[in-house]
């Protein structure tokens, strides 16, 4: 976290962790995810919280019942946290030697928590997923899942754009127009048993 | 307290030249960033010295380490300022320890600076470059250059792990994602690095003039083809389009590297052997993404549904009625996609 604990005062005193700050900070970067202007509250006080909470969210919402087959949910749930995180450590990388003056953490937390809208496409998949099947049911997916692509692009690219040099800007932001379309691959394509 | 001052001055003063080196060396391995200066893409030896400074320090560590214990097991036996000994041995340790994990932390962050030279691009030149990459040069007199960049390759070896996945995508069977994803990565990743490996293994055999990362860069945007052709036939289903595709677009960049290739190898042999040998590869490949692609994952599928849906209904090989206003003799070609399917299927 970038903040760290609070003073404990008397080693004996049981200070609770400030886990409302906490709280209150990740969702302050909720709200500039979906309502991205450039600021750079993302860049300035990054965390990882707030990542790892989408990306759990995710994995548990693209797993599958173990009732269709013998091979449980388990190792979904640990492929969609590598591809996550290994998406987001290549792009980082891939920034960082074009050039750009980013910290590591903050990309990954940029990237981490541009994931919001497509975990939002998810929620809205899984309930119109309860309708019935049909083309009608998966283009209003399709519409959704391209919107919240978009919604995510244009989120990550408010913030990093301006780390990278002028003139390189579209070689860094094209390994994360495909990290994203691969996610949105993900939800559009889940069908639940 | 002089008297235990004096010998601990003067083991402080032994061991003083040794931390001095050290210093010396950490220099040398700052040395690390400005020995890039050096590196030209057509010497790999830049790995060597990256290689023999890690093995240097290294060395020099574990001798200051065996001379400073040596110096104090003589103190020690000698029972002389016991408590100052004792004192300075825990400090020398700490003071090792930092060091070593400073110099790993370095090292590292330093490999990463060893690839910074290689994602120096501009837009402009990755655009120039991969419309180069689908023409080929008829000057084979004299070597032709490769750009030895790795942005260009890495980002198309991910383009076409995208669109692979963009071709798998059905509406009504349940996919498994990772599996299929770590299929199409583990497909893409190890045609280009295994391939690349393989070719440049040849080359050395054939005394032909290119390095790996001539190689990787060269493999890697002969690559854009296969995504043009991958991309257009897995959104039109129609099979003398992807043959078309294939003689022409894969042909064309398949043509490119040949030439380049044979401009830097001497000798009709050794010509003939390298680039027929990446010539079938390259065609090979893509053959293999239009068609046992399909299987590979239509085997997945079978052994997560069971047999119960017969495989022919899952290729994706009739034309959609939406063409119909095309006029297209579309019952012969269904009737040689399926007999296209089934031959690939008994073999």
């Amino acid at each position: 976290m970038a903040e760290a604990v609070e003073s404990p005062g008397d080693p004996g005193t049981a200070t609770p962790r400030p886990l409302m700050r906490d709280l209150k900070a990740v969702g302050k970067k909720f709200m500039h995810v979906l309502y991205p202007r450039k600021s750079n509250t993302l860049l300035r006080d990054w965390d990882l919280w707030g990542p790892l909470i989408l990306c759990v969210t995710l994995a548990l919402m693209l797993q599958r019942g173990s009732v269709d087959s013998e091979k449980d949910g388990g190792p979904q749930f640990a492929e969609v946290f590598v591809i996550v995180w290994f998406g987001a450590v290549t792009i980082t990388l891939n920034s960082k030697l074009l050039g750009g003056n980013i910290s590591f953490f903050q990309s990954l937390c940029v990237l981490g928590y541009c994931i919001l809208p497509l975990t939002v496409a998810m929620l809205v998949c899984r309930l119109v997923l309860l309708a019935e099947p049909g083309p009608i049911n998966f283009m209003v997916r399709l519409f959704v899942v391209i919107v919240m692509f978009a919604w995510s692009i244009v989120a990550s690219t408010a913030f990093l754009a301006d780390s990278q040099p002028p003139n390189r800007k579209a070689l860094a932001v094209y390994p994360v127009f495909l990290f994203y379309f691969v996610i949105s691959w993900m939800i559009l394509t889940f069908t639940p048993q | 307290m002089a008297t235990p001052a004096a010998p601990a001055g003067g083991a402080r003063n032994g061991a003083g030249p040794e931390w001095g080196g050290f210093e010396e060396n950490i220099q040398g391995g700052g040395s690390a960033v400005i020995d890039m200066e050096n590196m030209d893409d057509t010497s790999g030896s830049s790995f060597e010295d990256m290689g023999e400074l890690h093995q240097r320090l290294r060395e020099e560590e574990v001798d200051a380490d065996a001379a400073a214990a040596e110096e104090e097991d003589g103190e020690f036996l000698g029972m002389k300022g016991f408590k100052g000994q004792l004192s300075r041995q825990v400090a020398d340790q700490m003071w090792q320890a930092g060091k070593r994990q400073a110099s790993r932390a370095f090292s590292l962050y330093a490999n990463i600076d060893i690839l910074r030279p290689y994602f120096d691009v501009e837009p402009a030149q990755v655009r120039s470059r991969l419309l180069e990459s689908m023409i080929p040069i008829k000057m084979v007199n004299f070597p032709q250059k490769i750009a030895g960049e790795l942005y260009g390759p890495l980002m198309l070896v991910f383009t076409l792990v995208a669109i692979l996945l963009h071709g798998m995508k059905t509406s009504d069977t349940i996919i498994r994602e990772g599996t299929l994803m770590g299929t199409a990565i583990g497909t893409c990743f190890g045609y280009w690095l295994g391939v690349s490996s393989f070719i440049y293994f040849l080359a050395y055999l054939c005394n032909a003039q290119i390095t790996m990362l001539q190689m990787l860069a060269l493999l890697g945007y002969g690559l854009f083809g296969h995504c043009i052709v991958l991309f257009i036939t897995y959104n039109i289903h129609l099979h003398a389009l992807f043959y078309l595709f294939w003689l022409l677009v894969g042909g064309l960049s398949t043509l490119r590297m040949v030439a380049v290739l044979v401009s830097r190898t001497v000798g009709p042999t050794q010509r003939l052997l390298l680039c027929g040998t990446l010539a079938t590869l390259h065609m090979l490949f893509l053959l293999y993404l239009h068609f046992a692609y399909h299987k590979v994952v239509e085997g997945i599928l079978d052994t997560l549904e069971g047999p119960n849906i017969p495989p022919m209904q899952r290729v994706p090989r009739d034309i959609p009625a939406v063409f119909p206003a095309a006029r297209l003799p579309t019952a012969a070609l269904n009737a040689t996609a399926k007999a296209v399917a089934v031959t690939l299927q008994s073999h």
